[in-house]
């Protein structure tokens, strides 16, 4: 147990160096077997942390215990938040490994080291209490990501998603080294719980808030905040399928994470007579960005484009909870996360078995083709289609099954379908901003972009699975941007087991982990601990491992008959949005005028989402300096 | 004088950043992403510096004399290795992409219209 | 355009007001530093305070920036893998380097002489980690560029042949495979993952600071291996792959 955390470290990086040291020499079956079982061994592993881990578990590197308060060495601390979204990280990549064993026709055995690499990026982002040792493995996650997101180059578009990715996420990261080097200017330490003891009781000056604003813009562009998101489309519509499942599912969550701890840690002291300011800030960008990303969603074509501004949407949902800047946001946001990851990463993995089977993954081309026709005019019209490489007569394809079903499953379950998928999350975090003065109205954007994006979703469910949707019409041709790059590939005659099974997998777990976490409970008191900077440092920095006496109080959470309402009003929101997509519309409504003058504002929306890079880093420049402005002026 | 080392970091990282968001040729671009990687060296070294005190070598002065910051100095080592990475990938991505496309314009990488 | 100049200037001042935050220049009080400064010769017997900050006090940065090391190496070659299509243009002796040269007898000479001392300096570099400047990085980039020196002495074969792919691959991943198992055997010998292990020995010799000459030495094979990689593959790209 007291070996745990150096060892979820560097198992998967040992297991990576091998793996790359005898790229040449090992069958796939066995660096496939091997990269699968390792993860799995590291999911235990942080499981097993999670659930032992108690209050907050510091584990020193190189045996340097802190001496008088001065950290010499690095440290992990451990606590139950940490430590689950390590595991959850865990757990993703395992099951995009399993699904990679089938996925992809040809790779070396330098994807699973590169796998590993991210995992063992992720689960070293996720323990650590040293802010420096947080950059490393920032990079690391980000360099591993580079390489994962160009992997199919023979394409064309994978090296322009690369290139954007790899240049704004750079620009953050230094942006925020930049910001960890003002801070220990100001603080002689590295330690978060030291700089975190350092700063407190000291006022904010210029140094404190601009290092905030660094640390943040580093953090919020990996994250994908509006106006630092547009890389996130662009990677996610090139990435492999695999890859794409962990960006959304933990990635950009993680980046999250790290803004909360070092905020907690560190910034709530002195920034707690600021935070009427800050939070408004935060509210702010969540919400426009929700916004920003449901809007987009919709306008899309290109299933796994949908997905990724979906997964906008939902992070700056994620940043609502978070900027609240109170126990009871985080727990909402940290409910919400695992839901929201199980789900999504099951919805890529479907959009992939969609890929792998028909070689497109554009919604109308795809249309109708997810059903499959069975009965004897069925049967017949496959027999007598002769040389058609599709018309042997086959058995039913599972898969097309699961990937309807898992489509279906996902978009309700982001609606938010009581009492399954996300509701909990979704409830806990519009109680939270209800009770938080004067942002119950922010409950209203997070049903609303909820909707939208769910909506997307069950449109896209009704156009491929059912084949109900009108044909492109002539007017709606305006909206085929050519940023959209379809992706097409060799197509299959049958879904293999590994590919159809880890989404299934990953949709159960997304639709009951709600249910599951709200009769334990143990997310309120989690959230709690982290908030609680006084308690971390002191636990930290002492010599004796001793337990901070008086844990902090959990915040109240519960669920009440409005959410039900709001949930209904989300998921009602959803299918009326698809239907209306999908149906041929009644004229009274008055629709075409309306659809006119938002596709003229979607039009517009889209043209700034250019794909060149040189615009991403002008309005990075600009989003930070806003926020820079924001939070001086509070 | 004493501000001077932090005005030139600050001036590395805008001028950095112009760079990036106007040039029109990708390795001009992986070159303004050092130059803002650059800014952040400046930055660290400028912060750990002592005046009158020497380097942190204690092999010919004796140990506990006035010495600058180690710490820094490590921490710059990290930062220019994983600047060395990021460049490294990025060219290569530019060498494919002038293969591919024939330029390194990056306007002009949209593969659809090009 | 129009973005980004009003965002740069607005960002700029605000750059500006914080780094007036910063205590003067010259006048620098980290606790942390002025500790390390104080203990590291007494606790770990090395005169190199960077070298042990870099390999014993903060090791698990170095790990981290290591794998930050080989992953990109490992990406660079998924990113310039063969693809279909691409013809390899043949390099044989005689005419075939012709392509490559530009080099003089006189240059070709200097090189050949160079390259064994720049060898020895590199493992010289990389042994005295903890005693003077230098270390594991910084000896294992002198090191990769020995072996750069024979490209440029005019022979590109010559390069290739003295770095056979799968072993500089393999010693690459040993180096840093090493490295962590060297943080692993702090954990089996001693308390704590990274923890200084072995004999500390006297200070300002060849053997001392325990741990830190073997970390050194594994990240030094490391980082030889790999910018010899990335040299070979962008030198691949440059000289040996046609387009289709």
């Amino acid at each position: 147990m007291h070996a745990l955390p150096p060892l979820v470290l560097a198992v998967p990086l040992l297991s990576a160096a091998l793996l790359a040291a005898l790229n040449a020499v090992l069958p796939r079956a066995l660096t496939d077997a091997a990269s699968v079982a390792c993860a799995l061994a590291v999911t235990a592993m942080c499981a097993l942390l999670t659930l032992k881990t108690g209050g907050l578990t510091v584990y020193w590197f190189g045996g340097f215990h802190p001496r008088a308060g001065v950290a010499v060495g690095i440290s992990f601390a451990v606590d139950s938040i940490g430590a689950g979204m390590a595991t959850l990280s865990a757990f993703m990549v395992s099951a995009a490994l399993v699904y990679s064993v089938r996925y992809f026709e040809e790779i070396g055995s330098l994807y699973g080291a590169l796998m590993l690499v991210f995992l063992a990026a992720m689960v070293g982002f996720c323990l650590t209490g040293d802010l420096f040792n947080l950059f490393v493995f920032f990079e690391l996650m980000s360099v591993a990501a580079y390489a994962l997101t160009a992997y199919k180059i023979e394409e064309a578009g994978p090296l322009q998603g690369a290139i954007n990715f790899a240049i704004t996420n750079s620009v953050g990261s230094f942006a925020m080294l930049s910001g960890i080097a003002l801070m220990y200017g100001r603080t002689g330490a590295l330690n978060m719980a030291q700089v975190g003891a350092a700063l407190s009781g000291h006022r904010v000056d210029g140094l404190v808030t601009v290092a905030l604003l660094l640390i943040m813009g580093g953090l919020l562009v990996k994250a994908a905040i509006v106006p630092l998101h547009f890389w996130l489309a662009d990677a996610h519509a090139v990435a492999p399928v695999p890859v794409c499942v962990l960006f959304s599912g933990v990635m950009v969550e993680l980046a999250l994470y790290g803004l909360a701890r070092v905020y907690w840690t560190i910034f709530s002291g002195p920034m707690s007579a600021h935070a009427a300011g800050l939070r408004a800030t935060l509210v702010v960008l969540g919400a426009a960005t929700a916004i920003v990303g449901a809007t987009m969603c919709l306008a899309q074509r290109h299933l796994k484009r949908l997905l990724a501004f979906s997964t906008i949407s939902h992070t700056g949902t994620f940043l609502l909870g978070l900027g609240l800047l109170t126990p009871a946001g985080l727990a909402a946001s940290a409910r919400y996360v695992p839901e929201h990851a199980l789900l999504k990463g099951a919805l890529f993995m479907a959009a992939g078995i969609l890929l792998h089977r028909f070689g497109t993954v554009d919604e109308h081309d795809l249309r109708g083709r997810g059903r499959e026709r069975t009965g004897r005019r069925a049967r017949r019209r496959r027999r007598t289609r002769g040389g058609h490489p599709n018309g042997r007569a086959h058995a039913r394809d599972p898969g097309l099954r699961v990937a309807a079903l898992v489509f279906a499953a996902g978009g309700l379950g982001l609606a938010a379908l009581p009492p399954l998928g996300s509701f909990y999350g979704k409830a806990t975090l519009e109680d939270a901003l209800s009770h938080t003065v004067g942002y119950g109205w922010v409950a209203a954007i997070v049903v609303a972009s909820s909707a939208m994006t769910a909506g997307a979703i069950l449109r896209a469910t009704g156009r491929i699975f059912v084949g109900w949707g009108p044909r492109l019409p002539r007017h709606l041709e305006l909206l085929r941007v050519t940023s959209e790059v379809p992706e097409t590939r060799r197509p299959h005659d049958r879904t293999p087991a590994v590919m159809f099974v880890p989404p299934l997998l990953l949709a159960g777990a997304g639709v009951f982990l709600g249910v599951f976490t709200h009769a334990t409970d143990g997310i309120g008191a989690a959230a709690a601990r982290l908030t609680d900077r006084a308690g971390y440092a002191a636990h930290v920095l002492s010599q004796a491992l001793s337990r901070a006496n008086g844990a902090p109080r959990a915040p109240h959470e519960s669920v009440v008959a409005l959410d039900y309402v709001l949930a209904a009003t989300t998921v009602v929101g959803a299918l009326a949005i698809s239907a209306l997509a999908l149906m041929k519309r009644p004229a009274w409504l008055g629709l075409p005028r309306i659809e006119r003058r938002a596709t003229a504002a979607i039009v517009v929306l889209r043209r700034v989402h250019s794909g060149c890079v040189n615009d991403y880093v002008a309005w990075l420049v600009a989003g930070l300096a806003a926020i820079g402005g924001a939070l001086a002026l509070s | 004088m004493s501000f001077l080392p932090y005005g030139v970091a600050a001036w590395l990282f805008m001028i950095g950043l112009y760079g990036l968001a106007s040039s029109e040729n990708l390795i001009g671009m992986v070159i303004c992403l050092a130059v803002l990687q650059s800014s952040t060296y400046v930055l660290l070294l400028a912060i750990g510096y002592r005046s009158h005190a020497s380097a942190p070598i204690f092999a010919d002065i004796p140990p506990g004399s006035r010495a600058v910051d180690p710490v820094v100095q490590a921490l710059t080592l990290t930062d220019v290795v994983v600047e060395a990475t990021v460049v490294a990938l990025l060219l290569a991505l530019a060498v494919q992409a002038h293969k591919r496309f024939g330029t390194l314009d990056p306007a002009r990488l949209n593969p659809l219209r090009g | 355009m129009c973005v980004f100049a009003g965002g740069a200037l607005p960002l700029a001042s605000l750059l500006v007001w914080g780094l007036s935050g910063l205590p003067a220049f010259g006048d620098f009080h980290g606790a942390y530093a002025l500790l390390v400064d104080r203990i590291v010769v007494a606790q770990r017997h090395a005169t190199d305070a960077v070298t042990a900050v870099n390999f014993d006090y903060r090791a698990l940065d170095t790990l981290g920036e290591e794998f930050i090391l080989f992953t990109s190496v490992a990406g660079l070659a998924v990113l310039l893998r063969e693809q279909r299509g691409e013809r390899l243009r043949a390099i044989t002796r005689g005419a075939g380097e012709h392509h490559f040269q530009g080099a003089s007898y006189a240059l070709r000479a200097l090189t050949l002489v160079l390259v064994g001392p720049v060898l020895v300096l590199s493992a010289y570099i990389d042994a005295h980690g903890a005693i003077t400047p230098g270390g594991g990085f910084q000896g294992g980039v002198v090191g990769a560029a020995a072996l750069l020196l024979v490209f440029l002495g005019g022979s590109y074969l010559a390069m290739r042949r003295l770095s056979p792919h799968a072993l500089v691959e393999a010693a690459e991943a040993a180096g840093a495979g090493g490295y962590a198992l060297v943080g692993l055997g702090g954990m089996v010998f001693a308390a704590a993952y990274f923890q200084n292990f072995l004999g500390l020995g006297t200070p300002a010799t060849l053997i001392s600071a325990g741990t830190i000459p073997l970390s050194s030495l594994a990240v030094g094979l490391e980082v030889s291996g790999a910018f010899v990689l990335l040299w070979a593959e962008f030198l691949d790209q440059a000289l040996v792959v046609r387009g289709r």
